[in-house]
């Protein structure tokens, strides 16, 4: 306890902007959760559009490494705003042990069965080690049965042949159903 | 690669510096760890700004060494940081970031205990007693250590499955650890901890981990034959009496806690987390009824048996009764004056006298910082323990695997009743029970845990925000098996 006391008024300054400051952190923190939980917001999406920057970013080329090729869209946030309208980013279990879990769709095949290497492992008894996979093809996903017991079912059909999956649309895999959202 | 935009003013070099560090190579990065990092710095300022306040308060003026400090805080958190950009690259951006401020708070509220402390022994004429922010300070780094550890070794968190029994043994003797005659130490009435040479641990707080990576392994192979096999009853489902196996263990282990150890917050946890993991695994709630009845026949029993819990309920009971308050109850009544002293917007850093409460800076510190924080900073903090703990939940959910799913949800939980117990206990909403509270208590054991902790968190969570691995398209089949099988092949058009 030394020097000269700071008077209340400055004291009840730094008590109330400490408090704004600790809040204000909180808040940024739901932020964040928010944008991870549901994508970037309107506005930041249209500065991304306008300027290029922001927390929305996208996978536009960075001059500081201009060798390297522009990555495929990995996941909701960055899949470029012209591309967004039709490619699906995500891969939605709405349906099933592992209903409400989202798989971001990168540049690889997703593998889906009991094997614990899938990209996807069901806890499915109807479904087969390995199940079936989602491969993409110019832009375009394709199911294709990998030989299962019970079979694959893109809404009705069975899936003999590897069929293009519209987006929204239902593949059946046991219990489980699957959709490609944007 | 990390793909990062550019941004304006002075982020650009700021990130540009960290984007450098090396990232595996075939990992596409979303921007996640840049989200992190802003709001990591956030939690810096947090953390100066309130030691700023501090100092203020006390001394009259803020010396620049509040700012190295600062700027120490944000370096360390900083290492850990680019630990996650290396070895977890996808993983959740807010849960380090919170962690960080929790810790930051929590340090300073330390260091504003010991200044309380000094200043006291100052006016009695005592010896000044060195202070614990410093050590708290070590055992941070010591707990980051783990945290980069953690997350190096463990690329894969299945991996953790295979050593589910193994960690359910080495659990159980941790737990039973300081019990030992040559080893264990008893502190303030409980016989928790571990004296190797002048440290003190607390071996509870690791095996807590330890143990919930058995319950998920043990689990996960069990799930189907506890929630499937059983008798329907009253509209209850009962389990068959020999899947209650596990169940009674893990209740004869928390109580033998309670017994031998005499920790009440310990035994708590163990058994609610275990419950938790019970019920998230079976979806059964007749487990959660079953458990809770075990719970309380314990309540019971361990009521009548033993002094120290008797002790425990009359003080949370009977709190401002007979002469209570000056003895029994005397921490938590004083605890309690803390927090109406702070009413909503609190005494202001530095300005209370949270000291009055004994052990302010361990079980107490919610009081401190109810005190001179008041309601505002307690919601404010309560509400980044939840943030923490629904991210740890939001981890189970993405994990593709269960044993992951079962992880994620046993580790957050075990955060969440933690808080509960601690800030419960403080508050008189439940007994008191020593535990402490995560990343801001002072105690070593704590913060390296749950540092640990985190890093499984971060672990799992970049488990399932990686696009799938980039395998090669297998051959749809075996060329040759077709080739040799006695089977024609039929086209189809």
């Amino acid at each position: 306890m030394s020097g000269s006391q700071p008077s209340d008024l400055v004291l009840l300054v730094v008590k109330i902007s400490f408090l704004a400051l600790l809040w204000l952190f909180v808040l940024a923190a739901v932020r964040a959760v928010r944008a991870d939980m549901f994508g970037p917001t309107k506005r930041q999406r249209q500065n991304v559009q306008g300027l290029g920057h922001g927390a929305a970013a996208q996978p536009a080329p960075v001059p500081a490494h201009p060798a390297r090729p522009a990555p495929p869209p990995a996941g909701p946030q960055n899949a470029p705003a012209s591309r967004r309208a039709r490619t699906p980013s995500k891969l939605v279990v709405t349906k099933g042990h592992l209903a409400g879990t989202i798989l971001p769709l990168g540049p690889a095949p997703v593998t889906i069965g009991r094997a614990q290497d899938s990209t996807l492992v069901l806890e499915d008894d109807f479904a087969s080690a390995r199940h079936a996979r989602l491969v993409p093809h110019d832009g375009q996903w394709f199911v294709e049965d990998l030989g299962s017991t019970n079979g694959t079912y893109l809404d009705r059909t069975k899936v003999t042949s590897p069929m293009p999956v519209p987006l929204g649309a239902p593949v059946r895999i046991g219990k489980t159903v699957l959709e490609l959202h944007r | 690669m990390t793909v990062l935009p550019p941004l304006r003013g002075k982020a650009v070099d700021l990130t540009g510096t960290f984007a450098r560090f090396p990232i595996p190579a075939d990992v596409h990065l979303p921007p996640y760890r840049r989200r992190e990092l802003s709001l990591l710095l956030f939690a810096g300022l947090l953390a100066t700004a309130a030691l700023a306040a501090v100092v203020l308060a006390v001394d009259g003026k803020i010396t620049t060494s509040v700012f190295v400090y600062g700027l120490g805080f944000s370096a360390l958190w900083g290492v850990a940081h680019l630990a996650v950009r290396r070895f977890a690259p996808a993983a959740d951006p807010v849960l380090l970031p919170l962690v960080a401020a929790l810790n930051g708070l929590g340090l300073v509220m330390i260091y504003r205990l010991d200044l309380a402390k000094v200043e006291a022994a100052e006016k009695a004429g005592r010896k000044i007693p060195s202070g614990v922010a410093p050590l708290q300070m070590i055992w941070t780094l010591l707990a980051l250590v783990v945290f980069v550890l953690v997350l190096a070794v463990i690329r894969d968190h299945k991996t953790l499955s295979r050593y589910a029994y193994t960690a359910g043994l080495v659990g159980l003797v941790f737990l039973v650890l300081p019990a030992m005659p040559v080893f264990g130490a008893t502190i303030n009435g409980a016989r928790l901890w571990l004296r190797v040479g002048p440290f003190t641990f607390q071996p509870s707080e690791i095996s807590k981990i330890i143990l919930m990576v058995f319950f998920a392994g043990y689990l996960v192979n069990k799930r189907e034959v506890l929630s499937v096999a059983s008798r329907s009853f009253l509209g209850i489902h009962f389990p068959r009496a020999r899947d209650l196996g596990p169940v009674l263990v893990a209740w004869l282990a928390s109580l033998g806690v309670l017994v031998v150890e005499k920790d009440l917050g310990s035994s708590l946890l163990f058994f609610g987390m275990f419950l938790v993991i019970l019920y998230v695994a079976t979806e059964r709630a007749s487990w959660v009824l079953i458990g809770l009845a075990l719970f309380s026949l314990g309540a019971v029993i361990s009521y009548h048996l033993f002094g120290h819990v008797q002790v425990r309920v009359d003080g949370w009971l009977h709190a401002f009764d007979g002469d209570n308050p000056t003895s029994t109850s005397y921490q938590l009544v004083q605890g309690l004056f803390g927090f109406a002293a702070g009413e909503i917007t609190g005494t202001g850093l530095g300005q209370g006298s949270p000291q009055r409460v004994p052990f302010a800076n361990t079980d107490f510190i919610v009081a401190s910082i109810g005190e001179e924080l008041g309601l505002a900073g307690i919601m404010a903090i309560l509400v980044i323990y939840g943030l923490v703990v629904t991210r740890g939940l939001r981890a189970a959910l993405g994990a593709r695997d269960p044993f992951g799913k079962m992880l994620a949800t046993g580790l957050a939980a075990s955060f969440a009743l933690q808080v509960f117990v601690q800030v419960g206990g403080v508050m008189r909403l439940i007994p008191l029970t020593g535990l402490t509270l995560p990343f801001i208590s002072y105690g070593g054991s704590s913060i390296v845990s749950n540092a640990a902790i985190i890093a499984l968190l971060l672990r799992i969570s970049d488990s399932y925000r990686r696009p799938g691995p980039a395998t090669p398209a297998a051959p749809l089949f075996d060329p040759n098996a077709v080739a040799d099988s006695p089977t024609q092949a039929v086209r189809t058009t």
